[in-house]
């Protein structure tokens, strides 16, 4: 092994002069970030929403929410990914499909794409830590909700929702690192992202290691900071007397 | 819909598709057996009383659990092949990705796999390792016959969960354009200009394959949890 390490490529220009190296890695971190929060948040507000789905006592409800879960669960992300973005503009209805080929620029597209598919995937996961969430409460919550002349609609409102998301946020914390790193499969449908940043950064130096260890190091750093944050949060979401609650 | 489903292209693939789904399927086996080996050492590492052991296992672990797949397999297209050519001699133009597949699966999923293990070691009451060494055992015989039987029955559900999750993730090969299954699906798609046909046909089995072990896994959890 005789490779000649140098790290000033990311100070020097790109071929089109107007970034450094380091400029397209910072944009390509900017990109997963941007894209897993905007998903983060979509598999939040869906993830809840089935997760109540799948405890509520009617059965085409419950049923709907399972099937939805499994289908997300079941099959790959890239395979999901390839869909989303490659078969579903084919088949929406009334040119929405040629709409979003035509009039969109590549980049959104393969944002849309790749937003929407992430925010389903996780949207499943989130689903599940909702119900068991919901499930772990004791039933006797939900009945004296019930037997205040709350609405079932009201019980969960004010009595099951409130309790259930603060015990669901140190699991979720493990959703959140995920989609940071599922991001990176988004780079196959060609997002520049920051997993294709190091890709592209190496076709054009031929200095692998630096770009991957550069990357690598991101990816670890987004970790950090993700980590750091839901501490705080669990921190300050704990339920006092649970398990974990101190 | 004004799109015109053809999937004519699809009996005359299967041959090939077959062969791709030989590949997903063994490299996940491969993946799962060693990760499992690995992975135990790894939990046994990280629960030992020897410092630098725990330090090493903790490190691997929260270093491969930080990094995406994705990035792991790429590292691992970059180094598997110049690493094996510098030992072996290798004729440079020796085919050797999906031995670097194998490797970057083996070893990423080896942290997941040393997570699920540790937490069945210690699911075991300590009052029975305290036991075993009463009766005479050394540390190795107490676990060798007393916690780890114990630890894997429990774990036996966790295990098969992961190694669906981790068929799922061999179709990310993709990127190396070795024809796994998916890989094989997308090709004959490109080729035919049948891609939509081609993934949801691969989604769907994908579907079925996996749905199929989870429902099972399903039942294995309800029996146990029985017994």
């Amino acid at each position: 092994m005789n490779y000649q390490w140098n790290w000033s490529i990311f100070s020097s220009p790109v071929p089109t002069g107007e970034t450094t190296y380091l400029g397209w890695m910072l944009s390509g971190l900017q990109t997963t970030v941007t894209l897993s929060l905007c998903a983060w948040v979509m598999a939040l507000a869906l993830g809840s929403l089935m997760g109540v789905l799948r405890t509520v006592p009617n059965k085409w409800l419950s049923g709907f929410a399972s099937a939805y879960v499994e289908i997300f669960r079941n099959i790959p992300l890239l395979v999901q990914l390839f869909i989303w973005y490659f078969v579903l503009p084919e088949l929406l209805p009334f040119g929405l499909g040629d709409a979003f080929k035509q009039q969109l620029d590549p980049v959104t597209q393969q944002f849309v794409s790749a937003m929407v598919c992430l925010g389903f995937f996780t949207s499943a996961r989130v689903c599940e830590q909702v119900r068991s969430g919901i499930n772990s409460l004791p039933r006797g919550q939900k009945n004296a909700g019930l037997a205040l002349g709350f609405t079932l609609p009201q019980t969960y409102r004010h009595v099951l929702l409130p309790m259930a998301f603060r015990l669901v946020v140190p699991p979720l914390t493990s959703e959140f690192l995920n989609i940071f790193k599922n991001s990176a499969v988004c780079s196959t449908i060609g997002l520049l992202e920051l997993a294709a940043q190091g890709r592209q950064l190496v076709d054009y130096t031929a200095q692998p290691y630096e770009s991957f260890i550069a990357v690598t190091l991101l990816y670890v750093l987004i970790n950090v900071v993700v980590m750091g944050l839901m501490r705080v949060i669990e921190e300050k979401t704990r339920v006092p007397g649970y398990i974990g609650g101190k | 819909m004004n799109y015109d489903f053809d999937w004519s292209s699809i009996p005359g693939a299967l041959p090939f598709l077959w062969d791709g789904m030989k590949i997903s399927l063994e490299i996940t086996a491969i993946a799962v057996a060693f990760g499992i080996v690995w992975g135990t050492l790894l939990a046994m590492m990280r629960l030992s009383p020897v410092k630098p052991l725990a330090w090493f296992a903790a490190g691997y672990v929260n270093l491969f659990r930080a990094v995406p797949l994705v990035m792991v397999l790429l590292w691992f297209f970059l180094i598997v092949p110049q690493v094996l050519r510098s030992f072996f001699n290798l004729d440079p133009n020796t085919d050797v990705r999906l031995t670097s597949a194998m490797i970057g699966f083996a070893l990423f999923e080896s942290a997941y796999y040393s997570e699920i293990i540790r937490a069945g070691i210690q699911s075991v009451p300590k009052g029975q390792v305290a036991a075993a060494s009463a009766l005479g055992m050394s540390y190795a015989q107490a676990m060798r016959l007393v916690v780890l039987p114990q630890a894997f029955r429990n774990m036996v559900p966790l295990l098969l969960t992961q190694a669906v999750v981790l068929f799922q993730d061999t179709s990310l090969v993709y990127m190396s354009a070795l024809a796994d299954f998916f890989g094989a699906a997308y090709k004959v798609g490109d080729r035919d200009g049948r891609l939509v046909e081609m993934l949801l046909f691969a989604g769907a089995v994908y579907f079925v394959l996996c749905f199929t072990l989870s429902q099972v896994v399903r039942l294995l959890q309800k029996r146990m949890a029985t017994l």
